[in-house]
């Protein structure tokens, strides 16, 4: 008996880890398949033969020029910054168990953001130095955040409210700012309204690469501990788990991924607030998210610069399709949260 | 540390803020009984268990087991010895009950393997305890009040600790649920010879089920011993404000108070 036992709860724990795996190797291949077709479609299609030659180093008039220089970059950047929304917002909200606690709703997103337009258009920096900046503005956007919501009594529902009217305040800062600049720059400065994967360049990829590898595995590393502190605070003092500390270490990663990944496309809308939920329906909730939220989030990005790019007869920016996909979302889970009360 | 450790506190004071709500408590948990924190609504009883089981940091005195002062022993080493049955958990949307009772086993597990043959025997063992291996593939959102209690204290057992708290462990409970998870735990003591703390709100049910209590009064530690030897009519009128009278409950033979309010009393009695 008992060993009938042991068998169905075995069982139980390897159906469950299979699905899982199985549905998360589903999400890989949609990403790949993404990504090739990212190579494969442009002006001039190429067959997928010549996008591996010319990846593999064979240099082919053309090609190599529209897929080395303008496609793989794109492409790379689309991927790596849709890891680090969907991985960060993800965290984010499994954190405060709030869909609505996503770092692109509570200002920290609009945090990196300023001091990257900050840094670009009133001060013509550019490279790491822009990243720097929104690394550590993000940070103090949502240390001023938690500060703000922490005045009489700490709640989630709180930190969200004030997460919002902080990322309505910086918007308008952020449009203040690319209405006094100059005229020849607003081109470049609009992508900070909805971010966008245009003009991307080839050596911003090192950066945010290691960045978004460091940081995810970091959170993915800490997911354990993340999933012992979804039970409450108790539960995971009791449990062993070290709250405070294992909570800064997973704001400071998420922070980072969002800073860096702003600081090289600007904020695409909503790929941080939909990856989490998309997740959880798919692989099931009580289970790990936070990587097939990153992958979610890079189908998101990939998939939506597609979109914008061949599906109009003009050109939008990869932020304004996933712009759509979201606000019909948020505007769901706003009435929502009122009908319960918050 | 010894398998069953001793648990004590020294000259305790805990709170909230600058509110002190437990004032200078020093105890010594019994080994392997099941000890019992009882006193009126906003007393402190709560916070003390909150504050042995270090949810709350003490503001002075000290907790030690075997001696040893708890903020110098690891999280995750004491997460061995000191189990919680927290007040209001929360219950991630969609799990299953095998994998929320397999969260118990964290203060065992490396970062980097999953759950080991040992852990499958401590899971195994938690939902057998708990009657639920029915359940074990379901999820804990289909389950009834009592059903998820007994899914968490599962949780709580499978941390396999020497000392287990419970807070308030049959509130919103019918009075079946109640006895139930009342005997359980019994069941549990006898068993594992788990040390068992909990706070408990029917005085009757912990003369019962106790082996030893202690009652708080204003953040005050002011009686502990048996219920037979502290339970009488001047100790609930002092610790609770209550005008009672004690018989002796018909089924176990432990002391049991009938409560006088201001109607439905007979004259032989006032």
């Amino acid at each position: 008996m008992s060993d009938l036992m042991t068998t169905t709860l075995l069982m139980g724990f390897r159906r469950r880890r299979f699905r899982w795996a199985f549905l998360t190797s589903i999400l890989i291949l949609t990403v790949l398949v993404l990504s090739c077709m990212a190579l494969v479609l442009g002006n001039t299609i190429y067959p997928l033969s010549t996008v591996i030659s010319v990846i593999g180093g064979e240099s082919i008039q053309g090609a190599t020029f529209a897929i080395y220089t303008l496609r793989l970059p794109r492409m790379l950047t689309g991927l790596f910054v849709g890891l680090a929304f969907g991985i960060a917002g993800s965290t984010f909200q499994n954190l405060l168990r709030n869909p609505l606690a996503s770092p692109d709703i509570i200002g920290i997103t609009s945090g990196s953001s300023i001091a990257a337009v900050f840094c670009i258009l009133i001060l013509g920096l550019s490279g790491p130095l822009v990243s720097i900046a929104a690394v550590i503005s993000g940070l103090l956007v949502a240390l001023i955040i938690y500060l703000l919501s922490r005045s009489g009594g700490f709640s989630g529902g709180k930190l969200i409210l004030i997460g919002i009217g902080i990322q309505a305040m910086i918007q308008s800062a952020i449009s203040y700012l690319i209405l006094r600049s100059n005229q020849n720059d607003i081109p470049s400065a609009l992508r900070w309204l909805s971010g966008s994967l245009n003009g991307v360049r080839l050596s911003a990829l090192p950066g945010l690469v290691s960045v978004v590898l460091i940081f995810s595995s970091l959170i993915i590393l800490l997911g354990r501990h993340l999933r012992i502190l979804e039970l409450g605070e108790q539960a995971a003092t009791s449990l062993g788990v070290r709250t405070d500390l294992i909570r800064l270490l997973l704001v400071l990663s998420g922070v980072f991924l969002i800073a860096y990944a702003t600081a090289v496309t600007g904020p695409i809308a909503f790929v941080s607030f939909l990856s989490g939920p998309i997740a959880k329906k798919w692989v099931g909730s009580g289970l790990p998210t936070e990587f097939p939220a990153g992958l979610i989030g890079a189908i998101l990005v990939i998939g939506s610069d597609l979109i914008g790019q061949y599906a109009f007869s003009t050109r939008l920016p990869v932020g304004v399709i996933t712009g759509i996909l979201g606000s019909p979302y948020l505007l769901y889970l706003i009435i929502r949260m009122n009908r319960q009360g918050g | 540390m010894c398998p069953h450790p001793l648990l004590e506190s020294h000259h305790l004071v805990s709170g909230y803020g600058d509110q002190v709500v437990v004032n200078d408590v020093s105890l010594s948990i019994p080994k392997n009984k099941i000890s019992v924190i009882i006193g009126s609504n906003a007393c402190g009883k709560s916070t003390l268990l909150k504050t042995l089981a270090r949810l709350i940091k003490p503001m002075s005195g000290e907790i030690t087991l075997d001696n040893k002062r708890l903020d110098h022993i690891p999280s995750k080493q004491l997460a061995r010895h000191l189990g919680l049955l927290p007040q209001s958990p929360i219950v991630p949307e969609g799990i299953t009950v095998s994998d929320l009772v397999s969260r118990g086993r964290f203060p065992y597990q490396s970062l980097f393997k999953g759950l080991s043959a040992k852990d499958y025997e401590a899971i195994e063992d938690a939902l057998n305890i708990m009657g639920i291996k029915d359940l074990a593939n379901h999820h804990v959102d289909e389950l009834s009040g009592g059903q998820r209690q007994r899914v968490w204290i599962a949780m709580a057992l499978a941390q396999d600790t020497d000392i287990l708290f419970l807070d308030e462990p049959t509130t919103y409970l019918d009075i079946t649920y109640q006895i139930e998870i009342l005997d359980l735990l019994t069941d549990l003591n006898r068993r594992r010879k788990t040390t068992i703390v909990m706070v408990l709100h029917d005085i009757n049910l912990t003369a019962r089920y106790a082996d030893y209590i202690f009652a708080i009064k204003q953040g005050k530690l002011m009686r502990e011993g048996s219920p037979s030897q502290i339970i009488s009519e001047d100790f609930i009128e002092s610790v609770f404000g209550l005008e009672c009278k004690v018989i002796r409950d018909p089924v176990s033979n432990t002391p049991f108070i009938v409560p006088k309010g201001r109607h439905h009393v007979l004259e032989a009695c006032s």
